[in-house]
């Protein structure tokens, strides 16, 4: 084994080197991957951030939904009384018309029967004296046998 | 062919030696012996070259990809480079106790460069020193992990950290206390005296232990392991049935050897790391 000044040459080179990798290879490296994990953790804290947000958003969004869900059953249901009401408001403006109508025309009809008797009752007068003449063959005085003949015509 | 393939063995276990001859003028030397008379001021030319080329590719690769390192999605380079940077860290954060912004880029820096210098080793041994012998070069070893003067350089900058921090962080007293009242000691102020000098010897021991027993286990490791390499390629000279038994071999050692170097590199990192969380712990 030969030892010579080889080993304060190794020795020197060492310390050089590791002087350099110390100064320029070390620091960038290291610094490099420290903040890549950062960004790593930075990037699963924000992806976890993330689908909590989801997780509220989807909430929130089922929340407004019932809601709405909730609304429109209100509305629809209120809709449905209104209607039930219009339908029942007009079946009764209907039958009040339909009754109107009815008494209107069982008047008039009522007028027409009283017209049609008043007119019989004149004409039985006049069919009663017709007959009453053609009976006695005698013209009947009129004005004597008014009375009767009113009687007459009352009795119908 | 006994003497041949010791010329061989020899021949690839000399280093490239630049340094001062006996006369006062430096240059290479030209055989072993006359690199043996140069003394202690010379370089191995050849693991050193090697040894410092490979971390400057180590930090030119790693240095471009923390030029274009971005936060974003990571690819290709960047990836790998981060693997191993989260791996150094991690080993790191369960094995330093203290606060050292230096502990961690160490770590790397030991890890990629050992295992580069290491994975040399796989390099069919003739490769290269075949193509520096064309260029009139006659000596190249190219793992410097096999090399004491380059592992033994590691673990002695280690030994000074180890000392500076103990220093540092305990101060003298601290660290001198530390060397001298443990592990034995007792409450009689004149027991205690008395097992000063044992318990300094013991901590010694225990301390100049961690930087040597740390480059010579990379050395002994690499060099066994290039030292059958060696030994195979001999066998590629023998015959073409010892040459094709030859290549099984290297084959087989060669995969073995990938476990080898890798364990070697994290072994040399994780004990630099422990060595200093212990030089920074205050008991």
């Amino acid at each position: 084994m030969d030892i010579n000044a080889t080993i304060l040459g190794q020795s020197i080179a060492f310390a050089v080197f590791v002087f350099f990798c110390l100064k320029f290879v070390w620091p960038p490296l290291i610094n490099a991957m420290r903040e890549r994990s950062e960004k790593i953790a930075q990037g699963l804290q924000a992806a976890d951030q993330a689908e909590q947000d989801l997780e509220l958003a989807k909430e929130k969004a089922a929340e407004t939904l019932r809601e709405a869900k909730q609304q429109a059953a209100a509305l629809i249901e209120q809709a449905n009384k209104r209607a039930n009401q219009l339908v029942e408001e007009a079946k009764d403006q209907a039958r009040a018309e339909g009754e109107r109508l009815k008494a209107a025309a069982q008047a008039e009809v009522e007028q027409e029967l009283n017209r049609a008797k008043e007119a019989l009752r004149g004409q039985v007068a006049v069919l009663s004296i017709a007959g009453a003449e053609k009976i006695l063959g005698t013209a009947v005085d009129q004005g004597a046998h008014n009375a009767m003949l009113e009687q007459l015509a009352s009795e119908l | 062919m006994a003497a041949d393939s010791s010329e061989y063995i020899k021949h690839h276990l000399t280093n490239l030696v630049y340094g001062q001859h006996p006369d006062g003028s430096w240059g290479f030397a030209h055989s072993a012996a006359e690199a043996a008379e140069m003394g202690f001021w010379k370089f191995h030319v050849d693991t050193l070259g090697w040894s410092v080329g490979l971390g400057v590719l180590f930090l030119a690769l790693f240095g471009f990809a923390a030029k274009r390192a971005t936060t974003d999605v990571p690819k290709g380079f960047q990836n790998f480079v981060e693997i191993l940077v989260d791996f150094v860290d991690t080993q790191t954060k369960e094995n330093f106790h203290g606060r050292n912004p230096m502990i961690a880029p160490m770590g790397l820096t030991i890890f990629c460069w050992v295992f580069l210098m290491n994975l040399m080793d796989l390099i069919p041994v003739d490769w290269i020193p075949a193509l520096f012998n064309l260029f009139g070069v006659h000596y190249m070893k190219i793992v410097p992990s096999t090399d004491p003067n380059i592992t033994l350089g590691m673990s002695f900058t280690v030994f000074f950290l180890i000392i500076f921090y103990s220093i540092k962080v305990k101060g003298i007293g601290g660290f001198a206390g530390e060397l001298t009242l443990h592990p034995f000691s007792s409450n009689n102020l004149f027991v205690k005296l008395l097992l000063i000098p044992v318990n300094l010897f013991l901590e010694t021991v225990n301390l100049l232990a961690k930087p040597i027993s740390l480059g010579l286990r990379l050395f002994g490791n690499m060099y066994a392991g290039e030292m059958i390499f060696i030994l195979i390629a001999l066998m590629f000279n023998a015959g073409v049935i010892m040459a094709l038994f030859g290549g099984v071999l290297q084959l087989g050692w060669a995969i073995f050897h990938i476990l080898v170097i890798t364990l070697q590199a994290f072994l040399f990192m994780v004990l630099t790391i422990v060595y200093l969380s212990t030089a920074h712990e205050d008991h």
